[in-house]
């Protein structure tokens, strides 16, 4: 970031937002570390109290968007810190999408947990693309933290992987599914469950993609077509 | 008539109205303009924003020789303007000043009825009968968005209407010259919001008609008016550039700094 504001006070609620966004960021990433190991271990407790923690990261969404739009009325941020209000107002609903994701990723760990999962390894189905979404919305969150634009570049491509993965795992599951109607249940609830992961991919994706344009001040969502219009000039 | 969000860059076109080349300026031997290049655009409006101090309103006074009118001050270089480099001696001035037309940020009407305030400039060039003479004056209020307020007290003085109106009667008197370009140097800094949101509005209709140079304090004002800005600092030009680009994304920190308020 550039120096300090004239104003000592911008500073301060510039500061308050940012390190609410990293608490957040910090609570996903631990709700849905907590929701995998919940999945693995049948370990209902824990999915419980996963669910529970959605509250507060919902609340976190809210005291947010309320503290950005005080920001932008009072100060009329322009260029960088609006680029930042504007990157960190939309990197707070993908964090709590992720909660959300968590949450679902518990709910079917409780479900798993209460009917057993018979011939169904779920657990380790998933491991790979667990590990890769945890790595990428890590990774993502570190980029953000840090504003460090080549890293969140790099992370962008990942999620091809994930989304490849997904594939595999469903055709996997089908498999089972069709072999034997009395692993549907199980199945279908790993489905979901690589499902929520690949979405955390994509979320994760998200917050890469603004790490670009806070820094840069490129769009380059959705392949880049916003990169001519941050370009637009005078010939 | 707003420009769709997607349009970045205003359309430039290949001669300017005005082209400032290596302007320098001195107020005796102090050096207010160091070196100035840039393009004022046709029919687009260019803000000028900067710390106190940093020469903007010393270039807008420039482009119509107003200080001329300053011994002890003078200009160097080249200010093309309708093909000719007007700092050359042998300007008409008086001329330049009617093309160039300026309002400044208190407003200043004449000790006159509203309708010699409008009348009075165009009587120094032009020989209108009374008919035709009422046509302009309503024409320039009109354009000036004072019509409908004055037309029952077209007799009355300048001096009774409001800030605002005033500011408005200014701009109608500068348009009834037939101007091409129109210098504004902080028209609304004096005038409460509501006033200074319709001259912003009357601003934006102008411009169809004519080039704009404004000088403002009010960055907000830059980047809702302005297609272009030039960001000047302790009389150096320091980025010129498309409005939106500048306050979405500056090429300079120092340009940064400013509009972000990180200065000092």
């Amino acid at each position: 970031m550039s120096g300090e504001h004239s104003s000592k006070q911008y500073d301060l609620d510039l500061e308050s937002i940012r390190s609410k966004v990293l608490l957040m960021g910090g609570t996903v990433e631990n709700q849905l570390q907590e929701a995998l190991q919940a999945f693995a271990e049948g370990d209902t407790e824990l999915a419980q109290r996963v669910i529970g923690t959605d509250a507060s990261v919902n609340r976190l969404e809210v005291v947010l968007d309320d503290a950005c739009s005080h920001l932008i009325v009072k100060r009329q941020p322009t260029a960088n810190d609006l680029r930042t209000v504007m990157a960190t107002v939309k990197v707070i609903t993908d964090l709590e999408r992720i909660g959300d994701e968590a949450t679902k990723i518990a709910r079917a760990a409780l479900t798993v947990a209460q009917r057993g999962s018979g011939a169904i390894s779920h657990s380790d189905i998933v491991r790979t693309i667990a590990s890769n979404a945890s790595d990428m919305l890590h990774d993502a969150l570190d980029a953000f933290a840090r504003l460090d634009q080549e890293q969140a570049q790099r992370i962008i491509g990942r999620d091809d992987v994930i989304d490849h993965e997904f594939g595999s795992i469903m055709r996997t599951l089908i498999t089972f599914m069709m072999e034997d109607p009395r692993t549907i249940s199980v199945a279908l609830d790993t489905l979901w469950v690589a499902k929520a992961l690949e979405r955390v991919g994509d979320h994760a994706t998200n917050i890469a993609e603004y790490v670009v344009y806070i820094v840069g001040g490129t769009d380059i969502r959705h392949g880049g077509a916003g990169a001519a219009l941050s370009a637009g000039d005078t010939p | 008539m707003m420009t769709s969000p997607i349009d970045t860059a205003p359309k430039a076109q290949a001669t300017p109205t005005i082209r400032i080349s290596g302007l320098n300026f001195f107020y005796g031997g102090f050096q207010g303009l160091k070196n100035i290049n840039l393009d004022i655009h046709d029919k687009q409006v260019t803000a000028f924003i900067g710390p106190s101090g940093c020469g903007k309103s010393t270039l807008l006074r420039t482009l119509n020789r107003m200080y001329d009118l300053y011994p002890g001050q003078r200009a160097e270089g080249s200010i093309v303007y309708g093909g000719r480099n007007i700092l050359e001696p042998g300007q008409d001035v008086n001329m330049l000043r009617a093309k160039v037309g300026m309002v400044f940020q208190k407003p200043t009407p004449f000790p006159m009825s509203v309708y010699d305030n409008i009348a009075f400039g165009v009587r120094l060039y032009e020989n209108l009968p009374k008919g035709e003479m009422d046509e302009r004056v309503e024409w320039a209020l009109r354009k000036g968005a004072l019509w409908d307020e004055v037309k029952d007290k077209l007799g009355k003085s300048g001096l009774s209407l409001s800030g605002g109106q005033q500011q408005r009667l200014c701009i109608a008197r500068g348009i009834a010259v037939k101007p091409e370009v129109l210098l504004l140097d902080e028209p609304t800094s004096a005038l409460d919001p509501i006033s200074t949101a319709k001259i912003e509005e009357l601003i934006s209709e102008l411009k169809g008609d004519y080039t704009i140079a404004i000088v403002t304090h009010n960055m907000q004002q830059a980047a809702r008016c302005s297609d272009y800005t030039a960001y000047m600092y302790l009389g150096e030009l320091v980025e010129f550039g498309g409005t939106d680009r500048i306050f979405m994304n500056p090429a300079k920190k120092e340009t940064q700094d400013y509009i972000t308020g990180r200065f000092g």
